[in-house]
């Protein structure tokens, strides 16, 4: 039974997010998305997996052939083991943990493993490059997901996620803790090796990252499943962390949580159409300089507040954390705007026009509509 | 100690179980849908089509190994905020300044490293 649910959660997540990030991208873009195979196109991520299968599966000569099949059984470990400790309704979790929270934190540390081990074992230059990468990246953003499931332990005064949506009854988390969820979205983005933080596989200079040499099946199980598995388990523990878990008027518990999970992986599909890639100095940069001191910071204001006032602490956290988030977000944006104009002067530095034009003003600006006989 | 508490721990292990044998169940099922045919050419590292020079395991100047140092700082922090998170309401002011004081020399070490240059593209 248990297993039935984790393995239909797995390709449920292969079959809805890899079509709806192509239809929705392609909406972005002004596009169509796939629309041939079935109606709106909605056979196509069953084609591509019936093709995936019947396609030649090698292993180059010079990779460690062990390790390269280890790999994705490392990496499928983290979807798979996170949902068993998520409540689906009041009483049915796959395994009710009272460690609930630092369970999750140790087996999300899982998928590092897999990449790392990915990248290194197919013995190819982008494949390691990407490998290590991913590597960074992972264990920097490691940090304040780390902090901000401590500051929800806080809150709840347990770390078993039934206690946390149980103390969910009357408040969702997010309302007390926009900041702290605003750090887990970010930081949990970077983990998913999302846009804009999809470095460890940018195709314009790494070709595939650490999935270079993977072809066939292997690639599905990769790029398909366990990649998209993982958007949904982070969306199913988001829900749970702050979005009230299988609360909700009207449907049953279940329905509810795959819901606000589903939502949480659109988001990521919306940021992946709408943001650019960072540097790697800069996306270190922003984990270590930024979001843990920030992440401290908070957890260590929630703490005083639960202690001075243990309560009603509910109400100055809020105040604060909203506070902190409406700061965090306007510094933030001048902060960049700042720096992005400064690039931006010094690059037009030597052209005879004012850097805020960027073309010159003696030409029209051709627009979408002009061009044409 | 329930009979429940055992149980749980069993059903994460069979899920584990479970993780293995479908990742070698799906590339198995491939391997008898799939047609074969590999010669060398098709076998050598992929280099965007230029024939592949040397090995990808030498010596290779991995420029954030000070950021695994600085993880396993903050990873032994975590290890102990945790226990703490949960217990801390009984311990009142006194174990919140004590946890405090610790994660302010950790902040230190932080910062020491910031200005150091350590989290600096190196």
């Amino acid at each position: 039974m248990a297993l039935a649910i984790t393995m239909a959660v797995i390709f449920a997540s292969g079959v809805v997010f890899p079509y709806s990030m192509r239809r929705l991208w392609g909406f972005v873009g002004d596009r169509h998305g796939p629309n041939r195979v079935g109606p709106l196109g909605l056979l196509q991520p069953f084609a591509d997996f019936i093709k995936l299968v019947t396609k030649e599966d090698i292993t180059p000569t010079k990779a460690n052939r062990w390790v390269f099949l280890l790999a994705p059984v490392i990496g499928f470990a983290t979807p798979i083991l996170i949902q068993a400790v998520i409540p689906y309704s009041e009483t049915y979790t796959i395994a009710n943990l009272n460690v609930g929270l630092l369970y999750i934190a140790a087996v999300s540390a899982f998928g590092v493993l897999g990449i790392l081990l990915a990248g290194w074992s197919a013995n190819n230059k982008y494949t390691l490059v990407g490998g290590l990468r991913a590597g960074a990246q992972m264990i920097s953003y490691e940090i304040p997901l780390l902090l901000t499931l401590i500051i929800v332990a806080m809150l709840a005064d347990s770390m078993s996620l039934n206690d946390v949506v149980v103390q969910q009854a009357d408040v969702w988390y997010i309302v007390i803790q926009p900041m702290a969820f605003i750090i887990f979205l970010v930081a949990g983005v970077a983990e998913l090796n999302r846009t804009p933080f999809d470095l460890p596989e940018a195709e314009s200079e790494l070709v595939g990252g650490y999935m270079t040499e993977y072809g066939g099946i292997r690639f599905a199980l990769f790029a398909g499943l366990m990649e998209w598995g993982n958007v949904t388990v982070w969306g199913l523990t988001t829900a749970t962390l702050f979005l009230g878990g299988w609360r909700g008027p009207f449907l049953s518990g279940p329905i509810w949580l795959l819901l606000k999970a589903v939502i949480m992986g659109l988001i990521i599909i919306w940021f992946f159409a709408t943001f650019p890639r960072l540097q790697v100095d800069q996306l270190m940069a922003f984990a270590w300089k930024i979001l843990i001191p920030i992440s401290i910071l908070n957890l260590g204001v929630t703490g005083l507040f639960i202690v001075l006032w243990p309560d009603n602490y509910l109400l100055p956290t809020a105040i604060f954390s909203w506070g902190a988030t409406l700061v965090f977000i306007g510094v933030f944006t001048f902060v960049v705007k700042k720096i992005l104009l400064g690039k931006r002067l010094g690059m037009h530095k030597s052209m005879d026009y004012e850097p805020w034009m960027l073309r010159k003003p003696a030409e029209p600006i051709p627009t979408r509509r002009q061009v044409g006989p | 100690m329930t009979p429940d508490y055992y149980v749980s721990y069993l059903s994460i292990a069979l899920l584990g179980l479970a993780d293995i044998l479908f990742v070698l169940a799906l590339i198995g099922a491939s391997r008898l849908v799939q047609r074969r045919n590999p010669y060398p050419q098709k076998l050598t590292t992929y280099e965007c089509g230029i024939e592949p020079f040397s090995d990808s395991w030498s010596p290779f100047a991995i420029r954030y190994y000070i950021f695994a140092l600085l993880f396993v700082l903050f990873d032994v922090e975590a290890v102990f905020l945790y226990p703490w998170a949960v217990i801390f309401r009984d311990m009142g002011f006194t174990g919140f300044i004590e946890m405090m004081i610790f994660i302010t020399v950790l902040l230190f070490g932080l910062f020491y490293a910031w200005i150091k240059g350590a989290l600096e593209w190196v």
